[in-house]
């Protein structure tokens, strides 16, 4: 299924490097002229899905096609596609000028030939004779300049790299690349390195080049923002596989799923239930939406803090009619407040142009229309607002299961005191850390009766999957565990669940540097 | 107080440099005069330096020295480079395996690796051609063995420091292999390179041990003991007293190394005010 104007086309590509499937069967076809960003945190594929379209990596499956031809295995000084580098990778023992011109000097380009009078030299079947001649000294420079004039540089064309700055050695990779006029250009995290006022600057500058230049830009970053402000198309991308692949816009609106809507933008994620046609719970009440799920299936919700609307009221209510919060947090953004709500045992972040008070008790409501609602892929348990306690346990829906904290740093211990010891001696408390709980399907086992296990519930819904049961499990919390076994329960049936420590995977949120014992 | 400690500095430095230069100047000044015992002064007279120009047995062993110190150092820039680079892109493991086995000959007595190549020599020599082996080519190898190591520490640094992702920039914008080798990779280490030649050529230069054990007749020494300067020293040494032409010899090597100092570091101020010249550009 070629796409018209389908400039690259990776079919089924995957890649595997030291025993490590780094990038997974992924196909994606890219259209000529457009700015594409691959988006995603680091060790996800997206560079190497980069080198591997540079050709600097061979795919171990699957066909890389550059306008219909098979490019595959052809070395990458053969392919009309040049890249900026994310260090830049120039070379330090040439001037900016010649740093430029290095690839013009190696191209050579077919010349037809003519005799001195100017009339074409035939061959024997009459067709003209075309030698492959460098360019001329002229054209290099005039070439040359106008790359040094695109990028602001036309100045310091005589100045050693080691005395630009970091922005000034980013244009010269730009102008060394776009100097070759390549079919496409390869960004790899080219603003990493700069400051993020030149970074914002750049990015404009990116945007407006490749208006002027109309050729293809695969950009690859892990900067949502540098993918939302610069890109036509945006992939995400995760543990080596494409996770969607939409204009900005449609990522922002309709992320596909939780770590989309996560990773683009700053979101609130919850794991809802369908109650009834149109209606999905979470945060403990019922709201409508316009996403049309069957009812009682497991869904993820994402609501952006700019579509929450506050309400003040004057004492509590009770909960089944509205849904209620009050504001814990306030931090001034200058544009607008940023809240957060307690709403019972969760929380929601809220951007408010209304001035409010800690202490407040707010009605919270949300429109349907921007309420989104995902399919959730069922092969995990994923509890999104799990934590870990004193005793190094992680609390979901506020239960203690054994876990394994040291999963969290690789080569880390726990020292007497609880604390982790990272390889590097570095220290940290988890106590109360906020971390992503995930657990398989068949690693929960249901036990008969209450207090037989670490949690206790009540199984609200079995589905046989033909060779096995699915079974929803609701904690008296709220929580849902949804658990895949062989054996057959009733609903309404009491039980209560156990996990075994190695099998509760951890992903810390955000930095774990924050956690740090100084 | 701080004029003191400036002048202390100074004073401090100068010493240090007196250190250094007094032998040489010792032996510039005693090399305008004949006496055959050092310290005796026996007029001022060139003497030395006409006896240096009609003394052949001198001038055949400056020549093997000469000769051998650049072919070994030749042979081993061209090794040793290629043995940095091939361990460079090897894989982490073997990398610091091969870093280390490089080391060992560089911090090992001479001695050691004087000895092993002799018996080595004598041996392929005994049973493979039945025949004496020890001449220019096994003084060679043994100068070669005994400077790559020395080439190889002075060109891994400079693969280290470069940017490995400029072979691949090199790659991307056209060169095949082998340009982005000449045009990228071997500027990039030449320092390196060039450092390892100098090397090469100051361990090859002055060495005894290893030549003493591995040469053979040949080269302008004709059929005899390929004589060096430093063996010829050594041998006469034995006898005393040190023929005093050496002390001409030695003032004309130095003043030859001075000259050239200063040549570089003319050319390189030079360098850096030339204006640069683009073709193409009217």
């Amino acid at each position: 299924m070629e796409k018209e104007n389908c400039i690259i086309s990776l079919q089924g590509v995957s890649k595997i490097f030291d025993g490590q499937t780094v990038v997974d069967n992924i196909s994606l076809d890219i259209t000529k002229g457009e700015f594409v960003t691959i988006l995603g945190p680091s060790g996800c594929g997206k560079t190497m899905t980069l080198r591997m379209i540079a050709g600097f990596e061979i795919p171990s499956e699957g066909k890389i096609l550059l306008n219909g031809e098979d490019i595959t295995k052809i070395p990458p000084y053969k392919r009309p596609i040049n890249t900026v580098f994310q260090r830049y990778a120039l070379f330090p023992y040439l001037d900016v000028y010649d740093n430029v011109a290095f690839g013009l000097k190696l191209k050579k380009i077919p010349v037809p030939q003519v005799d001195k009078k100017g009339n074409p030299i035939l061959d024997k079947n009459g067709e003209q004779v075309i030698k492959m001649k460098h360019l001329s000294p002229k054209d290099i420079d005039q070439k040359v300049a106008r790359a040094l004039r695109i990028v602001d540089l036309e100045e310091l064309e005589d100045r050693d790299i080691s005395t630009l700055s970091g922005g000034q050695q980013q244009r010269v990779a730009i102008a060394r690349a776009i100097v070759n006029e390549p079919e496409i250009l390869l960004l790899d995290e080219p603003l990493g390195a700069l400051d993020l006022k030149m970074r914002k600057e750049m990015q404009l500058e990116l945007k407006d080049m490749h208006k002027k230049l109309g050729i293809t830009f695969i950009y690859v970053t892990h900067d949502q923002e540098e993918a939302l402000t610069m890109s036509d198309t945006i992939v995400v991308m995760k543990g080596g596989n494409i996770e969607q692949v939409g204009s900005p816009m449609d990522i922002y609106n309709e992320p596909r799923n939780a770590y989309v809507a996560n990773f683009i933008g700053e979101s609130n994620i919850y794991g809802g239930t369908m109650t009834a046609k149109l209606k999905v719970r979470f945060l403990n009440h019922v709201f409508d939406c316009v996403d049309d799920f069957p009812v009682n299936e497991k869904v993820d919700v994402v609501v952006r803090p700019e579509d929450v609307i506050l309400t003040k009221i004057e004492g509590k209510k009770d909960q089944k009619d509205i849904c209620q919060g009050v504001i814990t947090e306030k931090i001034f953004k200058g544009v607008h407040f940023e809240y957060l709500v307690e709403v019972g045992k969760s929380e929601i972040t809220v951007q408010d142009t209304r001035n409010r008070e800690i202490g407040d008790i707010v009605k919270i409501d949300i429109e349907p229309d921007n309420i989104h609602i995902m399919k959730v892929d069922l092969t995990v348990n994923t509890f999104l607002d799990a934590w870990i306690d004193k005793e190094n346990r992680v609390r979901i829906s506020e239960q203690p299961f054994d876990v394994d904290v040291t999963q969290l740093l690789p080569n880390s211990t726990l020292d007497e005191e609880g604390y982790l010891i990272a390889a590097n001696g570095k220290k940290y408390d988890l106590n109360d850390a906020d971390v992503i709980a995930e657990v398989g399907l068949s690693n929960i086992e249901i036990i008969d009766g209450y207090d037989n296990g670490q949690c206790n519930g009540v199984i609200v819904s079995i589905i046989y999957k033909g060779d096995h049961y699915q079974i929803m499990v609701r904690t008296d919390e709220e929580e849902e565990f949804v658990v895949d076994t062989m054996y057959s329960w009733n609903e309404n049936d009491l039980v209560s669940i156990s996990i075994k420590p190695e099998d509760i995977k951890l992903t810390i949120k955000g930095d774990i540097a924050k956690y740090e014992v100084q | 107080m701080v004029k003191v400690k400036k002048v202390l500095a100074q004073t401090y430095i100068w010493l240090v440099l007196l250190l250094m230069y007094l032998p040489v100047l010792v032996l510039i000044v005693f090399s305008f005069t004949t006496a055959k015992q050092v310290g005796q002064w026996s007029g001022f007279s060139f003497g030395l330096y006409k006896n240096l120009l009609t003394s052949r047995e001198i001038w055949v062993a400056v020549g093997n020295t000469f000769i051998i110190a650049f072919t070994s150092a030749f042979v081993s820039v061209v090794l040793g480079s290629i043995g940095a680079l091939g361990s460079f892109y090897s894989k982490k493991k073997w990398q610091s395996l091969y870093d280390n086995v490089t080391q060992i000959p560089i911090v090992n007595a001479e001695i050691v690796m004087a000895l092993s190549l002799c018996v080595m020599f004598t041996f392929i020599g005994t049973y493979v051609f039945h025949n004496e082996i020890a001449s220019y080519w096994t003084l060679l190898i043994g100068h070669v063995v005994l400077s790559i190591p020395f080439v190889y520490i002075s060109v891994k640094p400079k693969l280290q420091q470069m940017d490995p992702s400029v072979y691949e920039a090199a790659l991307d914008l056209g060169a095949t292999p082998m340009q982005a080798l000449r045009k990228v990779i071997i500027p990039e280490i030449m320092p390196g390179v060039l450092s390892g030649f100098l090397l090469a050529i100051t361990l090859s230069l002055d060495d005894f041990v290893i030549t003493q054990f591995t040469r053979g007749a040949g080269l302008l020494s004709g059929n005899s003991q390929i004589e060096t300067i430093s063996t010829y020293v050594q041998s006469h040494i034995a006898k005393r007293p040190v023929p005093p032409e050496l002390r001409a010899l030695t003032t004309i090597i130095f003043l030859i190394v001075v000259v050239a100092v200063i040549i570089i570091t003319i050319r390189n101020i030079h360098k850096s005010k030339q204006a640069k010249v683009r073709k193409g550009r009217d």
